[in-house]
């Protein structure tokens, strides 16, 4: 009951130091013309939203100063690191390149700056993992439990700055090498379920008919049943096919998800392709005597560029995601490879030190935050190119 | 009130879009004055910002633009400086806007009725129950069918000239002193715009409403307004009275305007008997699925000659079209190619057949894939069809870009998006020539233009027709077109050749009913021709109102 009238009472304070804002705002005679024009038309809500930000403001500065908070002070810093860095980044692409890479990075929002520079820097590290890693991903060290930090008065090892896990092993480079082979995996998983769904998408699109309505019914039976579970029973048969070929069980995984996956994919380009084939210009090559190659190839594929670029983008992280979900699950990616869902798992019982000893619990996040910013960072940069190919259009 | 009261005074706007980052002047200081009572024709080419200068009116800039200096006063109040509640008063109420689509434009979701009486109840000028019975009156007097009962309809379930005139009363609502009118009659057949034409000037005029028509026509616009004022790349060209406007304009654009419609060729002589046609049709039948769209109909077209194809939308003109390129397979008759007869379905037809037949599309837009350049657009017919490569190809695709007037350095590797409407029709002439074909068929090919782009669209096709003995069919509804290009005319109704014959022949008296319809409802530049019209035909013998009656009797 406390906490509902102590709500209230913000709400109803909020609302009406928001209301005096405006009437505050609109009274002032402002030296700008633009001001007082903005005032004059400001609505009550964006009057409130100022006084709220004001509130939100507060709290981030008290947790950060007076509480100091260690996740909240690491997770402001780690904003601040990126959003800088994704600045500088921004900036240096506007002022160097050729005229048209300027060009973009002049049209780019912040987001979509840090999406690319992250990447970007993802991509180096698991490119390079065997130059950058400090150890090898199966290396095994006396010392175990080591925390993160390098702190030799907290349980720190300056050998390991981000500690070593259960069995000794590094977790930085452990880290580098589970971009690899994750974010590796989900990307030839993707590339393998857009051939398969845009391919039989267009065709279906094209030749219409008994084709196209039995293809989307067999899409339909095969996304009728929950994806994840499909997914555990499929790789439990393949599990027991493969035996103890842990490879094999790899490119297992890596079909079964391309095909589920390939499903929805499937289902977009069909619809965009059914969009494209109306055109006239479809026809004009009908008409010519074009085969069928020809016109999916090349006249509907680049048309269809934007959308499943877009889509691409999305379902790379589905994909990604699915992978961690399964290796935390034990049937992924098989140890000792080094994979971000597996660390998470495997460390996953140190959150419980959270409030005694933060670094303790900040062994499983490191994974998981690897996930979550490389998701965040897909995302951004999807959503810029929808943004982008969405104002072509018009 | 004052009839000589200034209603709408705008001076020295200057309007700027924004474009690849910078913003560019697309109203350069344009003054607009407007009496009350009275109609100003807006002209233009597209793109000269006649729809930009009419939405300034309401002080509304569309997004991207914005108004960047001047002023707009609407019955001396300042729209530019007003704050929103100030315009949100008047628009809708005393300021209302027709646009050029009513079926875009009109919910689909909600009866026409409904959407009707929303801006009077939103006011407060009148309640629910009174705004309905003024509408049906409304519709009443613009003489629309059932004017009872239409208003309870989704607007998909009336015709379009029928949609445009809902639009009209709905804009009428409130009695606003001032209405926009955005080429209200564009998309509308001939037979259908005179209609909505006579409806809007009836109703302009009883109710003493100020009006702003854009339009592109010029014949049009000489019905409907008082004064015209012309614009041209956002400059003001000239304004003055109608009269005076179309006896002896002043300007050298203006007169170039006026005299786009001259442009005629003369009739050829009549094949002779014996001639084999290049390709006849002969008692074609079809349907789509198990509706009948044609009903044996047969013409032939010979070489270097062009058949236009005239009919209001839905008579089978394009339908004709499809049977002939193999699109659909006419259920009896067929199409035969000099003198020997093609398969039905186009993937049965060999390369050579497919070769011969070419086709020009209406919309250039979606008929050129806007992700491919110029050079593979029309180089690939080229590859294809004559099996040129390399360099040799790029010389053929060089000349067939001469041959259309555009420079080759300059275009070819161009996408259709950097190309303006008139140039992208250019480019899909040349990937019809492209294929070196006898025989081709021209789908509305200039209705999407402005008439001067048309016009020279319609001479480099006739210049082509000399130069390579091109047989054309002509699908239109525009007869002026058909008067500048054809040598003979089909006349399509219904699915049936109504009348075919010679052009001179058709453009002489006597005529079959529907086609001195056609011929009656073509606008001319006589700014009494609606008057006189309409006094001769009647008022109910115009438009839809005469067809359903031809279909009675």
């Amino acid at each position: 009951m406390d906490t509902v009238a102590w709500f209230l009472l913000w709400v109803v304070a909020i609302g009406i130091t928001g209301w005096a804002f405006r009437f505050a705002g609109q009274k002032i005679q402002w030296p700008s013309d633009r001001l007082n024009m903005y005032f004059r038309d400001m609505p009550l809500m964006v009057g409130i939203g100022f006084m709220f930000g004001l509130v939100l403001l507060y709290v981030v500065f008290h947790y950060y100063f007076i509480d100091q908070s260690t996740f909240f002070r690491w997770a402001v810093q780690g904003f601040v690191i990126f959003t800088v860095a994704s600045w500088l980044f921004l900036t240096l692409g506007k002022y160097v390149g050729t005229q048209a890479t300027r060009k973009i990075f002049r049209q780019m929002p912040l987001t979509a700056a840090f999406g690319i520079l992250t990447i970007i820097i993802y991509a180096i590290l698991s490119i390079f993992a065997g130059v950058i890693a400090p150890y090898g991903q199966e290396e095994i060290f006396e010392k175990i439990n080591v925390l993160p930090g390098g702190d030799p008065s907290l349980g720190g090892d300056p050998r390991f700055p981000l500690g070593t896990d259960q069995l000794g092993r590094d977790l930085l480079s452990r880290l580098i090498y589970g971009g690899q082979n994750t974010v590796g995996i989900a990307f030839i998983t993707t590339i393998l379920a857009f051939l398969i769904g845009s391919s039989f998408g267009f065709l279906a699109a094209t030749l219409g008919g008994w084709f196209d309505q039995a293809v989307s019914r067999i899409v339909d039976a095969l996304m009728a049943i929950p994806q994840l579970i499909f997914a555990l029973l499929l790789l439990t048969i393949a599990t027991a096919w493969a035996g103890s070929n842990k490879e094999l069980i790899t490119i297992y995984m890596i079909v079964i998800i391309a095909v589920l996956d390939s499903t929805r994919v499937f289902r977009l380009a069909r619809a965009v392709g059914f969009n494209i084939v109306v055109m006239d210009y479809i026809e004009a090559a009908k008409l010519r005597g074009e085969n069928l190659s020809y016109l999916i190839f090349r006249e509907i594929l680049p048309n269809a560029y934007a959308p499943l670029l877009a889509e691409f983008g999305l379902r790379f992280c589905f994909v990604f995601l699915t992978i961690a979900a399964l290796s935390f699950l034990g049937i992924g990616i098989q140890p000792p490879l080094a994979d971000w869902g597996t660390m998470v798992r495997d460390l996953a019982q140190f959150i419980n030190f959270a409030q005694f000893s933060p670094h303790t619990a900040a062994l499983p996040l490191m994974a998981a935050g690897a996930i979550a910013l490389l998701t965040v960072a897909v995302n951004f940069v999807v959503d810029w190119m929808l943004h982008k190919s969405s104002g072509l259009k018009d | 009130m004052n009839a000589d009261q200034l209603l709408v005074k705008i001076e020295g706007i200057v309007i700027q879009g924004r474009s690849d980052e910078q913003w560019l002047p697309i109203i350069n200081s344009v003054d607009l004055h407007l009496h009350r009572g009275e109609v100003l024709g807006l002209i233009g080419e597209s793109g000269a910002g006649k729809s930009t200068l009419g939405l300034a009116a309401m002080g509304f800039a569309r997004d991207g633009c914005r108004i960047a200096s001047g002023t707009v006063e609407f019955d001396g109040i300042d729209l530019i400086a007003a704050d929103a509640k100030v315009r949100r008063s008047l628009l809708g109420s005393r300021i209302a806007y027709v646009a050029q689509s009513a079926a875009a434009s009109f919910n689909p979701a909600h009866k026409i009725i409904n959407q009707h009486t929303e801006a009077p109840v939103q006011h407060g000028l009148s309640s629910r129950s009174e705004s309905e019975k003024d509408a049906i009156e409304l519709y009443r007097r613009l003489r629309l069918p059932n004017p009872d009962e239409i208003g309870f309809r989704y607007p998909h379930q009336v015709s379009g000239g029928q949609l445009q005139r809902a639009m009209t009363a709905m804009a009428m609502s409130c009695r606003p002193d001032l209405i926009i009118f955005d080429e209200p009659t564009t998309a509308l057949d001939v037979t259908t715009q005179i209609e909505v034409l006579a409806a809007i000037r009836d109703i302009v005029k009883q109710f003493n409403t100020a009006a702003i028509y854009i339009t592109h026509d010029l014949a049009v616009v000489a019905q409907m307004a008082d004064r015209i004022k012309v614009l041209l790349k956002g400059d003001e060209v000239e304004e003055s009275d109608t009269d005076s406007m179309l006896k002896d304009p002043r300007e050298d654009y203006t007169k170039s305007l006026w005299a786009v419609r001259s442009f005629t060729r003369e009739e050829k002589a009549l094949a002779s008997e014996e001639d084999m046609p290049v390709v006849r049709v002969r008692n074609v039948t079809a349907a789509y699925g198990k509706i009948p769209v044609l009903y044996d109909v047969s013409f032939d077209i010979h070489a270097s000659r062009t058949v236009a194809v005239v009919g209001e939308s839905g008579s089978g003109k394009s339908t004709v079209a499809r049977c002939i390129t193999g699109l659909l397979k006419p259920s009896e008759g067929a199409i035969e190619f000099n003198g020997i007869p093609l398969p039905a379905d186009y993937r049965q037809r060999n390369v050579e057949q497919l070769k011969q037949a070419q086709m020009i599309y209406q919309m250039a837009d979606t008929a050129l894939n806007p992700r491919k350049r110029i050079r593979e657009i029309i180089g690939r017919p080229v590859e294809f069809y004559l099996g040129l490569r390399g360099r040799k190809k790029d010389e053929r695709v060089s000349e067939l870009l001469d041959q259309i007037e555009l420079d080759p350095n300059k275009f070819i590797d161009r996408l259709p998006s950097e190309l303006s409407g008139g140039q992208k029709q250019r480019i899909g002439i040349a990937r019809a020539l492209a294929a070196d074909p006898k025989f081709i068929i021209c789908d509305e090919v200039t209705s999407a233009l402005d008439q001067l782009v048309a016009e020279g669209i319609l001479k480099l096709l006739a210049r082509l027709q000399d130069s390579l003995g091109l047989a054309y069919m002509f699908i239109t509804h525009d007869l002026a077109t058909v008067r500048a290009i054809s040598d003979e005319v089909v006349v399509m109704k219904n699915g049936r050749v109504v009348e075919a014959g010679g052009k001179t022949e058709m453009f002489t008296p006597p005529h079959h009913e529907y086609t001195s319809l056609l011929l009656s409802s073509v606008p001319e530049m006589d700014p009494n021709w609606l008057t006189e019209l309409l006094q001769q035909r009647g008022v109910d013998n115009i438009g839809d109102a005469a067809i359903d009656r031809m279909d009675r009797t």
